[in-house]
């Protein structure tokens, strides 16, 4: 029904609002309003964060003067590129279709990053939040005490990324329940619809990552929300036909992801938009690895496939979207807390660190999307954005 | 930058004499291209395209090493913006800074702790460099004293001429410290200094020009080792400056910023920021990098950082052959073996660990590569595994003799159960993360 509504003309606030309130007509089956939540473990003691630095004088630097000031005599070596990268818009406001409060764009850049002496690089990279239909499984004990009880409402979850700094929600669909029951399109509908509601952001969607269920759910939430102009994933070399097609069909984008690899990328790039899907409605992920983990590879195809964008290829020409918070997560040293060499210290400064570090270093390498896991993280690489597009 | 075997044939005599004993100059200059002859065989070469090959020849980034009592720190002579077309050469030196305000205890107990880290990762122990000593109203020399009484580590002295003199004397014969940081004010004194000492020194400039100048003059004032001191801090101004310097001294050849970068990623104040400051000196071309704040939690991912950018790309980090126990294994236990390819061990060890099961990982030596690239190129077969097998003892460490093979070489199953017959073979999934379950369900 919802699916059906929204292709006559996508979902706006009031009809989602009307649909939600239980106004005019029944919207999907009933599905609880959010997942049943596992009882809550007992208050976590506050985490000694930043106990261990000595209170120092804080003195915020005067600016710096300017390097390349106007009138300079040394010869500068400037690196001219041909070409462009792809500016790509995700989300669309009302006037487009959508809902979205805000539009983001990202790409379009001329030159390396921050390479402002050398080109231009108009949009400024943009911060994914990573929230989920329901509280995460396995996760990182640090990550369930900075969100506490919003894991188990997504909405609240959405507003809470919003508040943290997010620009874009990065929405992952759970294989199963809490109780272990299959998710269901209607339940992921109604999660992402929630979602939607919650804040004006931008929204990514991705799959369980099991390729039958990836499309089960994604095709019906790319059809209930035609226009909002989302990012669907995820597709791979073994499974994007399906995931392609519901997003051209729906005004969508889809992210494409190889194994860091600058012919696989090309290469996978190519068969979407051989599907008709246009080129400025692919967001490649090139895949890294966390820092100590196969971050320096990551890096590299990170560089290599920008290089190869402005030198003039066209099927590298897409902006790019990695995902440190899940891959910092993973590590044993931001995971575990005890038993671990001395040398490895505070838990918690560790792993935002750990995090920190893998995200600004692939912004400097090209990353035109970075998805994080922890707050702080957000605010810490919010901060080095912000000086790095500080010209 | 390196000559070509043309450019280099322009500048020879072109007579063919052979009294350098190749036939033509052409084939002498390709000689020479190839840096498989020396210059001084031609004896007729004038002294002009002497000195312009011999200054084509130098390194586009000066190399230079700080030392003190067995240790070095090395730096310049990188050849490359980007690691992905040759390695990164020398690690950036992680300097912790002491100021001469602070109490002889307060240094020590900063110093101590930096000069005795050390964090293991993929079995390389990694360590910071040294300790940067900065004048800042106090006694330098005492401060110097202090930190020589606990670290032998080299050292960054920044202060004024004088100060420095008197630091100096505290170290041994043979010691190389950094000095600085000179300026436009105290070159001349700063460049005497370091000229005396034989120490690199280094020089400070709010723009390029200012720090293109001041090299120059120091090097005229006869200081061969010079470091550059960008005086910038925001990211982007440490990003701008650092690959300008890079760029210009290996795309130009441009000498005056030929030379090692120094970074002062603590001048920010803020321990969070300083850390991703720290990272980018590490990604982006800086040689010294001082550090105000010293804290395990934040040098170990640094560390980690510095070591995968300076991998050589071609070449993997490998892990060390050899059997590792996840989650402490006991001798029901199984043997899963993989190879010693940094990614392919990680993935297998996360998994496993993660997911709470206990196993022996028996790390082939497949010379760094993954599964199915070594067995592709050979390094990878059940001789190799069986040979692997008893060169770690692993028959020793279980009671039931199971051995898993990664299920992309499920074909090797057969030949390892004729080099391991006492041994149960079994073909375990293809990917990592199917481990778990493959654990849990088939495992048992």
């Amino acid at each position: 029904m919802v699916a059906a509504l929204a292709e006559l003309g996508g979902l706006d606030e009031a009809t989602i609002q009307a649909l939600q309130g239980g106004v005019g007509l029944p919207a999907i089956p009933a599905a609880p309003a959010a997942p049943m939540a596992p009882p809550l473990p007992p208050e976590p003691a506050p985490v000694a964060a930043a106990a261990a630095v000595e209170p120092e004088k804080m003195v915020e630097p005067a600016p710096d003067a300017e390097w390349l000031p106007a009138g300079v005599q040394t010869e500068i070596a400037v690196e001219k590129w041909s070409g462009k990268v792809k500016e790509i818009a995700l989300g669309a406001a009302a006037a487009e279709g959508g809902s979205r409060g805000a539009v983001v764009k990202i790409g379009g850049q001329t030159a390396m990053p921050f390479m402002f002496m050398d080109g231009e690089l108009p949009n400024a990279p943009v911060i994914a939040v990573e929230i989920a239909d329901r509280r995460p499984d396995g996760w990182s004990e640090l990550l369930y005490q900075a969100w506490g009880d919003v894991l188990d409402d997504p909405a609240a979850w959405a507003k809470a990324a919003a508040a943290a700094g997010a620009n874009v929600l990065y929405m992952r669909l759970s294989l199963t329940d809490a109780e272990g029951q299959p998710n269901t399109p209607a339940k992921a509908v109604a999660a992402v619809r929630a979602v939607l509601q919650a804040t004006g952001l931008p929204l990514i969607v991705v799959g369980p990552g099991q390729a039958e269920a990836d499309n089960d759910l994604l095709v019906p939430i790319s059809e209930a929300f035609k226009g909002e102009r989302l990012a669907l994933g995820i597709c791979e070399d073994k499974n994007y036909r399906t995931i392609v097609a519901t997003a051209m069909a729906n005004g969508h984008l889809v992210i494409a992801r190889t194994a860091m690899d600058v012919n696989l990328a090309k290469q996978l790039n190519i068969l979407i938009s051989d599907m008709g899907l246009p080129l400025d409605r692919i967001l490649m992920d090139p895949t890294t690895g966390a820092l100590g983990y196969g971050f320096e590879y990551g890096y590299s195809v990170m560089e290599r496939l920008r290089q190869a964008a402005l030198q003039g290829d066209a099927m590298t020409q897409l902006p790019m979207i990695v995902n440190p918070g899940e891959e910092a997560w993973k590590t044993k040293e931001a995971k575990v807390g005890e038993g671990v060499p001395a040398a490895w210290g505070d838990w918690s400064e560790r792993s935002i660190t750990w995090e920190t570090l893998t995200s600004t270093m692939l912004i400097e390498s090209g990353a035109d999307i970075v998805v994080l896991r922890h707050p702080e993280t957000v605010k810490r690489t919010r901060v080095a954005i912000d000086d790095l597009m500080n010209q | 930058m390196a000559l070509s075997g043309i450019q280099i044939y322009k500048l020879l005599p072109q007579t063919n004499c052979k009294d350098c004993g190749y036939p033509t100059c052409l084939a002498f200059a390709m000689k020479l291209a190839a840096k498989q002859a020396e210059l001084a065989l031609c004896p007729h070469v004038s002294e002009e395209s002497a000195s312009k090959l011999s200054a084509a020849a130098q390194p586009p980034v000066r190399p230079m090493a700080l030392r003190s009592n067995g240790f070095e720190v090395k730096a310049g002579a990188e050849t490359v913006l980007f690691r992905h077309e040759k390695t990164f050469v020398n690690r950036p030196g992680l300097f912790v800074r002491v100021r001469d305000s602070d109490s002889a205890d307060a240094i020590q107990a900063k110093v101590r702790a930096a000069d005795a880290y050390t964090v293991d990762y993929v079995g390389m122990d990694l360590t910071l460099d040294g300790i940067a000593v900065q004048a800042d109203g106090g006694d330098f020399a005492a401060a110097v004293q202090a930190v020589r009484a606990v670290s032998q580590r080299p050292l960054l002295l920044f202060a004024g001429a004088e100060a420095l003199k008197a630091g100096l004397s505290l170290l041994a014969a043979g010691e190389i410290p950094l000095l600085g940081v000179a300026d436009a004010e105290n070159w001349q004194e700063m460049a005497a200094l370091a000229k005396q000492a034989g120490a690199p020194l280094a020089v400070a400039g709010a723009s390029v020009d200012a720090l293109v100048d001041l090299a120059q003059k120091v090097k005229e004032a006869g200081v061969a080792d010079i470091v550059l001191a960008p005086a910038q801090r925001s990211l982007l101004g440490v990003l701008k400056a650092n690959t300008i310097i890079r760029r210009m001294a290996l795309k130009k050849n441009f000498r005056p910023l030929g030379y090692p970068i120094l970074s002062f990623p603590g001048d920010w104040g803020d321990p969070a920021r300083e850390a991703v400051l720290a990272g980018q000196a590490i990604a982006k071309y800086s040689g010294f990098i001082v550090l105000d704040h010293f804290a395990p939690e934040v040098a170990y991912p640094l560390l980690v950082l510095r070591e995968n950018i300076y991998t050589d790309p071609q070449k993997p980090i490998q892990v060390t052959p050899g059997i590792y126990e996840i989650n402490n294994p006991g001798p029901d236990d199984p043997v899963l073996v993989t190879t010693n390819f940094s990614i392919t061990y990680f993935s297998v060890a996360n998994e496993v660990e993660g997911s709470g099961n206990k196993a022996w990982m028996l790390v082939a030596d497949a010379e760094g590569m993954s599964v199915l690239t070594a067995w592709a190129a050979g390094k990878f077969d059940a001789e190799r595994i069986a040979k692997d097998v008893k060169r770690f003892g692993v028959a020793d460490k279980v009671g039931r003799k199971r051995i898993v093979l990664p299920g992309h070489v499920a074909v090797l199953s057969g030949e390892l159960e004729e080099e391991l017959p006492d041994w149960e073979v079994r073909v375990g999934p293809r990917e990592a993360v199917d481990l778990p379950k493959f654990m849990k369900q088939v495992l048992v």
